[in-house]
């Protein structure tokens, strides 16, 4: 059986750059930060008290006050970024539209643990007759994709693979090979995160995995570069619309790229650390290109990983030096967690949007805070500021707990 | 000071999502305020909060109107 082609049709974000997908993209062509002070909670006795937040929501155009309160904020944000999509796509103006062909595949890396934690508290105080009964689906990490589903009328496959930080990779991956096997014609997919809460923030501050620079956050999430200290933990999300070519030729859709290929592997090694030499990485990718069809070569830009963390990001540079040896140092590879910090589960697929923009703008995103490069870490990492060129093959490449990897292949759309 | 009636009624229009002038005393919580099963156990925690009383859960069940509610409340605190 030949595979079907699949295509992205729209696309739609929230992040700290920005409440929509142009605004983020502007903010990253500008090289700016949207990194501040975390003020959803009284951070003064942490170590870390800097994340990315989403500001200034409009969250009322989106969802009434009955079903925001039922649901955590990673349910809304990842509802809000399908809206977006699935306004950006058009499919809503498609009368022939068959939505037992249209399923959803919105994850999260950790889910509502604002909602968790509030439930707890309640429960400590007050007993457990004062638990909520919407602390359920208020709370589980499929209740984005369930709730779009019900908002949009989405009848077919609906599912939400939870993978920590490669969340949004694998469920783009995953809509993908949906749609190239038969089972949808069209799938929304993506992931979303809003997980600077108080325990996580303590949690991740505990592993030593959280950038302290808190007096100067734009310059905290610094991937390559020697001074670097940790991530910046960051809340949003993206989802995007991706459809079988023909489908989408037939409704008439703006194609923003094709999805041809991903992978994925495990680096069977420690729980939270990957590898020196980015084994597990590298197979990613060359998983990746075999399911792509395409020689290392033809690869242009990588949005890479690239977390700000001591170990990950040289890892990851050594995985690309063997995945495409001397071509390395010909492609371009940077990280946009330089400017929107680490979504967590909604970071792949924020990223997979970032690089189709680069495909359809001509433009490589740059790595801000880039000032003196590790050693090693000699690669062209566009520094500082974006550059145009012209970028027809991009992957996209998400690490996680577990040591589970995935990468994406996305490509221009040429007939 | 609010009356029981009024304090019900702005509980109702808060745990619902509905404005105040579709809320009647005869509305049912089910029919007519577009209340789901989960909705009138949240409901009922509520109104418990507010009017500082624990509901037992064979009386909730029966609360099926603002009147009843209100009623419950006035005979119980």
């Amino acid at each position: 059986m030949s595979k079907r082609r699949v295509v992205i049709t729209g696309m739609g974000m929230l992040s700290p750059l920005g409440n929509d997908v142009a605004t983020s993209w502007e903010a990253i062509l500008a090289g700016r930060s949207g990194i501040g002070m975390i003020d959803r909670f009284d951070a003064s006795g942490y170590n870390t008290r800097i994340g990315g937040a989403i500001k200034d929501l409009d969250l009322d155009s989106y969802l009434s006050t009955k079903e925001a309160r039922k649901l955590d904020a990673f349910i809304h944000y990842g509802l809000i970024a399908a809206q977006q999509a699935v306004d950006d796509s058009g499919l809503a103006e498609y009368g022939a539209l068959d939505r037992d062909r249209v399923g959803v595949a919105i994850g999260s890396g950790i889910g509502g643990l604002e909602y968790i934690e509030k439930s707890v508290l309640t429960m400590d105080k007050s007993g457990p007759r004062k638990v909520s009964p919407f602390f359920v689906p208020a709370s589980v990490i499929n209740m984005i994709s369930g709730n779009a589903a019900i908002r949009f009328g989405y009848r077919g496959p609906n599912i939400a693979i939870v993978t920590a930080c490669t969340t949004g990779t694998h469920n783009i991956g995953y809509a993908a090979r949906t749609i190239a096997y038969g089972d949808a014609d069209v799938m929304l997919a993506g992931g979303s995160e809003m997980a600077t809460t108080r325990t996580a923030v303590a949690a991740f501050s505990s592993a030593r995995a959280l950038s302290t620079r808190n007096d100067e956050p734009g310059k905290a999430s610094r991937p390559w570069d020697k001074d670097r200290d940790g991530f910046v933990l960051s809340d949003g999300a993206g989802v995007v619309v991706m459809e079988e070519l023909e489908h989408a030729k037939k409704r008439g859709a703006t194609i923003y790229g094709e999805l041809v290929g991903f992978g994925m592997s495990d680096d069977a090694h420690h729980i939270t650390a990957p590898p020196e030499n980015g084994e597990g990485a590298a197979r990613s990718m060359q998983n990746a290109l075999r399911d792509a069809g395409l020689t290392p070569e033809a690869v242009d830009y990588i949005n890479a990983h690239g977390t700000s963390t001591q170990v990950g990001d040289v890892a990851e540079v050594a995985a690309a030096k063997r995945v495409f040896g001397s071509h390395a140092s010909k492609l371009a590879i940077s990280s946009t967690k330089s400017m929107t910090g680490h979504l967590l589960g909604a970071a792949g697929a924020v990223e997979a949007i970032f690089s189709l923009l680069a495909i359809r703008d001509g433009v490589l995103p740059p790595t801000i805070n880039l000032d003196n490069p590790d050693e090693g870490c000699d690669l062209d990492l566009v520094p500082n500021i974006c550059r145009k060129s012209d970028v027809r093959v991009a992957l996209s490449n998400s690490f996680g707990f577990g040591g589970t990897n995935g990468t994406l292949i996305l490509s221009r759309y040429e007939g | 000071m609010s009356t029981v009636e009024e304090r019900v009624k702005k509980i109702v229009c808060e745990q619902l999502g509905v404005k105040e002038s579709e809320v009647q005393n005869s509305s049912s919580f089910v029919e007519d305020l577009g209340a789901d099963s989960l909705d009138t156990v949240e409901l009922v925690m509520a109104l418990e909060e507010e009017f500082e009383t624990e509901i037992p859960d064979e009386e909730a069940e029966k609360l099926a109107s603002v009147q009843d509610a209100i009623d419950y409340i006035v005979a119980h605190t």
